[in-house]
């Protein structure tokens, strides 16, 4: 099982797109690979539109990435939640500490980007 | 700048090797499984194993895949402890195999056969869909899980909400939102309850009492209902499998392993809302039941430590459940302790109500203490210290401490005689005056010398009739449990009103509501914090059944339709929530003594009958009125209107008398049962200033404050 990291640079964001399943097995990596790709003061959009699954470590991952995000003042958006990933993030109230974005195409435009 | 990370340990590095496992001598604390640097550690106390094991299982394997004998040199004292290095949490399921004598005469049932669940478990699977048929070969049915226990409150903190300003509402987690008609995402859940919050900010309580939360078995009854056939469940899950872990079934992300997120998120999220969370705990017995029940846990582990053994190593059965647990050993106490403080430390919990709490002050042997030692160290611990302690002051075996619960200055107790008092009086038994003017003063009689929050008031609760059915029904109609209606409560002081069960009358429905509401009045101005049960607000019945311990079904779940069929109750339930919110002369925290403490010249409590100043104590007497000294309120603290309430359980009207009020000061309509309904700041002067005329069966409650020239 694997996690697949795509990212691009979009007119000043960093738009990373992720695809798989985010559990223990594959969060580590992904914890390491995801703090590279942010820089300070970066506007980075996290799509997680090809994720059909985040466990309890996935989730944790992402929460710590978005934590070290926060101390280099740079700022994380989450786009294309899945209305399930959407409900396990929402129930278990990690939703909350998430900058939350419509869609990739909205959250650009939205940027002005 | 690079700063050393801080959370490199140079103990994060095995030292030896079992198989392929990497391995080093654990710490003995905390019990249980940690995460630790590269691994988790591992701890289990047992004082007769001879050799202990730690079975490791990939996640829903029928066998273990390793198992890990603790080597010798890895032992403190009766203590196992080893980290084990390299393991993913989110895919273990770990368990102990304890070998040693079995020796039941001696107390001793080591089955080395058996993979047993930790005491300590943070987490447990097995169980995560509700209801779903177990495999029941399994090796090991509850198996333990590595919690990472980081949940982010922001700022969130157990409420301490002064005990007397507290009006509990009891309610199931499953029951509450499982119904069609709640309409929520995840229906019987933690999430669900969550979607419910505006609910109970509208209804004004502000505290939830969760049925047990514990994960528990609710496949663990073998009857079936004898009608349908249809399986009966364990739906109140008085029966305890893990201590430390919330039950998996009732969270939507319980597949998922993450019902311990999914509850914290609850916890937060109530506490935003200004309501508290009180757990309904079961320390007096476990799932492992009498000598044919299954070997879960403590029994495998040290039997003798954790249940009360006769002198033949039977298991004492003071909760009627099979066994006994050995409260006041102290291995036995530490564990209810730890227990309690991590629910306070790690879930925000504000307060916990003991079921079958007189258990909790017997000794090894049985007898009851007159300083039980668990009790005592619960009341001064200090993580516990302002966390809320409520006892069911009373046992399966007859021992019944209401009144008398050994209390510390910080235990209170479910009032069992508020109940049967208030049930008896509105019913229309007679010789009762005196006694309800004793509960509603928060029964100074039984908790003299204590706070009048030492009593928790309640006219129903999860065990017995709900409100509706108490004034629908004669008799219990228990028959869907399957036990020929033996079980269940005899005593319930009901009164159907003229018909049983359901009733196409409309004086009989008419009357019906009126009790309803005589009851909740009495009960939200009484003194003494009230409990409400979930669901009466809007009438909900279980057709007479007053033991649905059993009934997942419609029979016990909250149904929302009765929102709008019982609309009228519902807004007089919420009126009166609201009505004491209002006035805190309702909540002062010491009990009334019948003097004018603050110069008023009103004494604090006054007892007045149909003429005023008269109360008639005689035992034809079915009509009672107290007043309320405003100005006593909070011990003369703060400022408050008068209030009065005059109970009348006779079947005829009555002319009350009312007390006068000082020079400016009018009374004002808050409620009659009979129908009317002033929300509390906009309720209208009396027309006439010194009489009100009360129906039957109706209760009626005034305020008295400065005239402001509306009339009634």
């Amino acid at each position: 099982m694997t996690v697949k990291i795509s990212s691009q640079m979009r007119a000043g964001a960093t738009v990373i797109a992720l695809e798989g399943e985010i559990n223990s097995t594959t969060s580590g990596g992904l914890q390491a690979q995801l703090l590279q790709l942010i820089g300070h003061g970066s506007f980075v959009l996290i799509d997680l539109a090809g994720v059909s699954y985040l466990s309890s470590a996935g989730l944790r991952t992402l929460l710590i990435v978005y934590r070290h995000a926060q101390q280099m003042d740079a700022e994380i958006t989450l786009v294309g939640l899945s209305k399930e990933v959407s409900f396990v993030m929402s129930a278990t109230g990690f939703l909350d500490f998430f900058t939350i974005g419509e869609d990739l195409a909205a959250e650009l435009e939205r940027a002005g980007l | 700048m690079s700063t050393p990370d801080i959370r490199e340990r140079i103990d994060a590095f095995p030292t030896h090797r079992i198989g392929p496992y990497r391995v080093r001598a654990g710490r003995p604390f905390p019990y249980g499984a940690t995460p630790v640097p590269g691994g988790v550690n591992f701890s289990v106390y047992s004082d007769g194993a001879t050799t202990m094991s730690l079975a490791l299982f990939e996640r829903g394997a029928a066998q273990p895949s390793a198992e890990l004998e603790f080597p010798p040199e890895f032992r403190i004292g009766s203590v196992y402890a080893m980290t084990v290095f390299g393991l993913d949490p989110e895919n273990l399921e770990y368990g102990f195999r304890a070998d040693g004598p079995f020796d039941p005469e001696r107390g001793d049932r080591f089955d080395a056969g058996k993979v047993l669940s930790d005491p300590y478990a943070r987490l447990i699977s097995g169980r995560e869909i509700w209801g779903r048929e177990p495999d029941r070969d399994d090796v090991y049915p509850y198996r333990a899980q590595v919690l990472n226990d980081d949940f982010d409150w922001a700022g969130d903190r157990p409420l301490r909400i002064p005990a007397e300003d507290l009006v509990i509402y009891e309610t199931h987690v499953r029951g509450f939102t499982r119904h069609p008609s709640s309409r929520v995402t995840a229906p019987g859940t933690y999430a669900g309850l969550r979607e419910k919050i505006p609910y109970l900010r509208e209804l004004g309580i502000n505290c939830v009492e969760l049925l047990p939360v514990f994960e528990f078995d609710e496949l663990d009854n073998p009857r079936t209902d004898p009608v349908s056939g249809e399986r009966l469940y364990n739906y109140w899950g008085y029966n305890t499998v893990s201590f430390f872990a919330p039950k998996a079934g009732y969270a939507a992300t319980g597949p998922f392993g993450m019902q311990a997120d999914e509850f914290k998120s609850l916890v937060k999220e109530v506490h935003k809302a200004g309501i508290e969370v009180v757990l309904d705990v079961v320390f007096n017995h476990t799932a492992e039941g009498n000598e044919q029940g299954p070997t879960i846990s403590f029994r495998g582990l040290d039997n003798a430590t954790y249940y009360m053994l006769t002198p033949r190593g039977e298991y004492y059965n003071f909760s009627g459940t099979g066994n006994t647990v050995n409260c006041n050993h102290p291995v036995v106490r530490d564990f209810v302790l730890s227990c309690l403080r991590h629910w306070v430390a790690e879930y925000h919990i504000d307060g916990f109500r003991f079921d079958l709490a007189a258990i909790l002050d017997r000794a090894p042997d049985g007898t009851p203490l007159p300083n039980p030692p668990l009790l005592e160290q619960l009341a001064y611990d200090p993580v516990l210290r302002h966390t809320k302690l409520i006892a069911e002051a009373w046992d399966a075996a007859g021992l019944y401490q209401v009144g008398n619960f050994p209390d510390y200055g910080r235990w209170s107790e479910w009032n069992g005689k508020y109940r049967d008092t208030v049930r008896r009086f509105v019913k229309g038994e007679p010789g009762l005056v005196g006694e309800l003017a004793t509960r509603m003063a928060g029964s100074p009689d039984l908790y003299q010398g204590r706070t009048s929050s030492a009593s928790v008031n309640f006219i129903t609760a999860h065990d017995g009739f709900t409100l509706a059915d108490l004034v629908s029904y004669n008799d219990k109609h228990n028959e869907a449990n399957g036990e020929n209606n033996n079980d269940g409560a005899d005593d319930n002081h009901s009164w159907n009103c003229g018909e049983e069960g359901p009733s196409a009358s409309r004086d009989v429905r008419e009357l019906r509501l009126r009790q309803m509401k005589n009851l909740l009045t009495i009960l939200l101005t009484s003194q003494g914090v009230p409990m409400l049960l979930a669901g009466d607000e809007v009438g909900r019945t279980q057709l007479g059944n007053n033991n649905t311990y059993c009934q997942d079904n419609e029979l016990s779940w909250f149904d929302w339709g009765l929102l709008a069929a019982n609309a009228d109750l519902l807004r007089f339930t919420r009126a009166l929530t609201a009505f004491r919110h209002a006035h805190p002369v309702l909540r002062t925290r010491d009990h009334p003594t019948g003097q004018d403490r603050v110069g008023s010249g009103y004494p604090d409590v006054s007892w007045h009958g149909v003429r005023a100043w008269a109360p008639d104590w005689a035992d034809h007497c079915r009509v009672l009125a107290m007043m309320r000294c405003g100005r006593h309120a909070k011990g003369g603290s703060v400022a408050d209107d008068h209030v009065y309430v005059a109970v009348n359980a006779h079947w005829e009207a009555h002319d009350m008398e009312l007390p006068a009020l000082p020079e400016g000061e009018r009374w004002h309509l808050f409620a009659d049962t009979g129908g009317i309904l002033h929300p509390a700041g906009t309720e209208p002067e009396l027309q006439h200033p010194g009489r009100y005329r009360l129906g039957a069966h109706s209760v009626v409650v005034l305020v008295g404050r400065a005239s402001h020239q509306t009339t009634a």
